[in-house]
């Protein structure tokens, strides 16, 4: 592979599988074959193309009962009453939510430093190292994340962070709502702390790669005028790459509002409504996980499925955004150049 | 000159605050770096201390996952994934290969292609849950019971969207020259496909692969819904069938100290292949570089 070197990378060159007609000894290369061949694979294409919008109807039929039974009051009631056949979407959405916000706003951060790190100030064969370490955080499956949180992470947190953080920001007026209640360890935002530790590697490697797109004339001409490497991070990379910037912190926050199992073992898992981060909240997805087979009665296995609906509804809208950004990132790009 | 000197002076007090900025600013990203490495140092550490007994037990291995309070292992568990997720690639490969090609090699810039890719990309992201709910409308609630056919589709379809990503990507790198030789040589272009760019692009396609199994080797969200568990020892794919993650699952949220040590024996196991598999796709990759 590496011993030839591609010349022609243009996208239209037809391929001719014919010799010019009236040759003397004419091999008929097996047409139907190519046609067989071709079709197929559009055949599996055409299936990846509609899986989306399969999944979306199966998600539709699957919550057409509480779809009419409930309405869209189900988007803002909070009761989640299986006995009594109430149900309502309210605190599982706030929830997923406010755990994403906390993953964000720690994970934005740290990766936009990590990535910096990563192209302006590692030296040359730490890079690589580095990198698979951070990358080697997304492969972690999400149940370690979520049994490493309940049983190392929650009581450390208990004991420790949490009751600085409730004497310190809970004291706060106004913010201190937030921070307020009894340090329990498990609750909202431990949930999102492990979320953000989740969502750096993806973030990060977003970041990276775009910022890497700069083209070093830019970066040198400021550093030629005096400029510090910060100033040069913040003044130039940033500006030439806030579109995929964006898109990346898109497609951490698509993945934050949708993980499972980590947010499962320590949100805690209570339908209340509470403003407080410390108090225990419920996510859509783990609202799924943990009931959805024990749920009895059409309704309330209608009701999970529409979660399930909003869920990824929110998702896609969101992931589609992001990429969408880096499509024009990579656009941008292609016309500069 | 003078203005200039008189800027990069030591002295100047805008200078010394930008340079004590960035200065600032730099350490926190170095901080950040340590933050994220922090992380990873602690999750693998306690993985390996509260593991690592289990692991070493022979018992993990061969006896099935016990009852609260008595003796046991995780073999149906083992078995059971290493049944669902090579059920899973095989079913999830040649589609993802296949739309890969198409999308690499017919497509190219049609609309078809743009939009599969585009909407490949959603799925690739896609909250794993949702893939378990989907299987289990159109697969589990038509058949009416849980079953290992299941949790390998909902697998399936955490792997294509790997598979045709890497696939197509891998083929677009493949030189157009080497289609044009073939050609020129009078091949159809099937033959051409399978025979050289596929070859060309192996070890990419196979570094895709395998980063999908380690994507779903520790996948416990869609087999929720999908394959369930099992306490017993079956191979039976038509019945609910014992997995690593859920069985992590259901052992850590259960009050049992017995149990909670199986669960961690089973996390480091599962930490550890998917760990192995990502360092093996990576050094399969670079060497193709």
């Amino acid at each position: 592979m590496s011993a030839v070197i591609p010349i022609s990378q243009s996208e239209n060159s037809e391929l001719v599988t014919t010799a010019p007609p009236g040759g003397p000894t004419r091999i008929r290369p097996s047409r139907w074959m190519d046609a067989v061949f071709e079709h197929v694979t559009r055949l599996f294409a055409l299936l990846v193309f509609s899986l989306l919008a399969a999944i979306l109807i199966s998600l539709v039929v699957g919550s057409q009962h509480s779809l009419e039974k409930i309405g869209f009051s189900f988007l803002w009631t909070t009761d989640w009453d299986p006995v009594k056949e109430k149900f309502g979407a309210l605190v599982p959405i706030y929830g997923t939510l406010v755990t994403s916000l906390i993953a964000m706003a720690i994970g934005v951060p740290v990766s936009f430093g990590i990535a910096l790190f990563l192209t302006e100030l590692s030296p040359a064969w730490l890079k690589r190292p580095l990198g698979t370490a951070i990358e080697l955080l997304a492969a972690i499956p999400s149940i370690i994340y979520g049994m490493w949180g309940l049983f190392v992470f929650a009581p450390l947190f208990q004991t420790y962070l949490q009751p600085v953080v409730i004497d310190t920001l809970g004291t706060l007026p106004g913010v201190g709502l937030l921070f307020a209640g009894p340090p329990l360890g498990i609750g909202m935002l431990s949930a999102g702390l492990i979320l953000s530790i989740m969502v750096i590697p993806f973030i990060t490697a977003v970041m990276r790669d775009v910022f890497e797109l700069v083209p070093p004339l830019l970066k040198e001409s400021a550093y030629g005028l005096g400029a510090t490497t910060w100033e040069v991070v913040w003044r130039v990379v940033l500006p030439f790459t806030k579109v995929g910037v964006i898109g990346g912190i898109m497609l951490g926050l698509g993945r934050a509002l949708g993980e499972t199992m980590a947010v499962t073992f320590v949100i805690g898992n209570a339908h209340r409504l509470a403003l407080s981060l410390n108090a225990p909240g419920n996510s859509i997805a783990s609202a799924l996980a943990n009931e959805f087979t024990e749920a009895v009665g059409d309704l309330y296995f209608s009701s999970l499925i529409e979660l399930g609906l909003i869920l990824f509804l929110i998702t896609t809208i969101v992931l589609a955004l992001s990429k969408l950004l880096l499509m024009q990132l990579a656009r941008q790009e292609g016309t500069r150049t | 000159m003078n203005g200039a000197a008189a800027v990069i002076n030591a002295e100047n007090p805008l200078y010394r605050s930008r340079k004590r900025t960035n200065i600032l600013l730099l350490t926190v990203s170095g901080l950040a770096v340590l933050f994220g490495l922090f992380w990873l140092v602690w999750i693998l550490g306690t993985l390996l201390y509260e593991g690592g007994y289990a692991l070493a037990r022979a018992a993990l291995y061969y006896q099935m996952t016990p009852p609260p309070g008595a003796d046991g292992g995780l073999a149906n568990a083992i078995v059971g994934s290493l049944i669902l997720c090579v059920v899973g690639t095989l079913i999830g490969t040649p589609v993802g290969v296949l739309a890969g090609t198409y999308l690499a090699e017919f497509g190219k810039r049609s609309w078809l292609a743009a939009a599969t890719r585009f909407l490949n990309d959603v799925l690739l992201s896609a909250p794993s849950i949702v893939m378990g709910l989907f299987v289990y409308s159109v697969y589990v609630a038509r058949v009416g019971h849980f079953s290992g056919w299941a949790g390998s589709l909902a697998l399936a379809l955490i792997v294509i969207p790997v598979v045709v990503r890497t696939t197509d990507d891998m083929l677009k790198l493949v030189p157009n020259s080497l289609r044009e030789a073939t050609a020129a040589l009078g091949c159809p272009a099937w033959k051409m496909i399978v025979f050289v760019t596929y070859r060309a692009a192996s070890t990419g396609i196979l570094t895709g692969i395998l980063l999908a199994v380690a994507r779903i080797s520790g996948e416990t969200a869609p087999l929720l819904f999908t394959a369930l568990n099992n306490q017993f020892w079956s191979l039976n794919m038509n019945a609910p069938m014992s997995n690593l993650p859920t069985v992590i699952f259901q052992f850590a949220m259960s009050p049992y100290q017995d149990w909670h040590r199986l669960a961690w024996g089973g996390a480091a196991l599962i930490t550890l292949t998917v760990l192995v598999l990502n360092i093996v796709a990576r050094s399969l990759f670079r060497r193709t570089d």
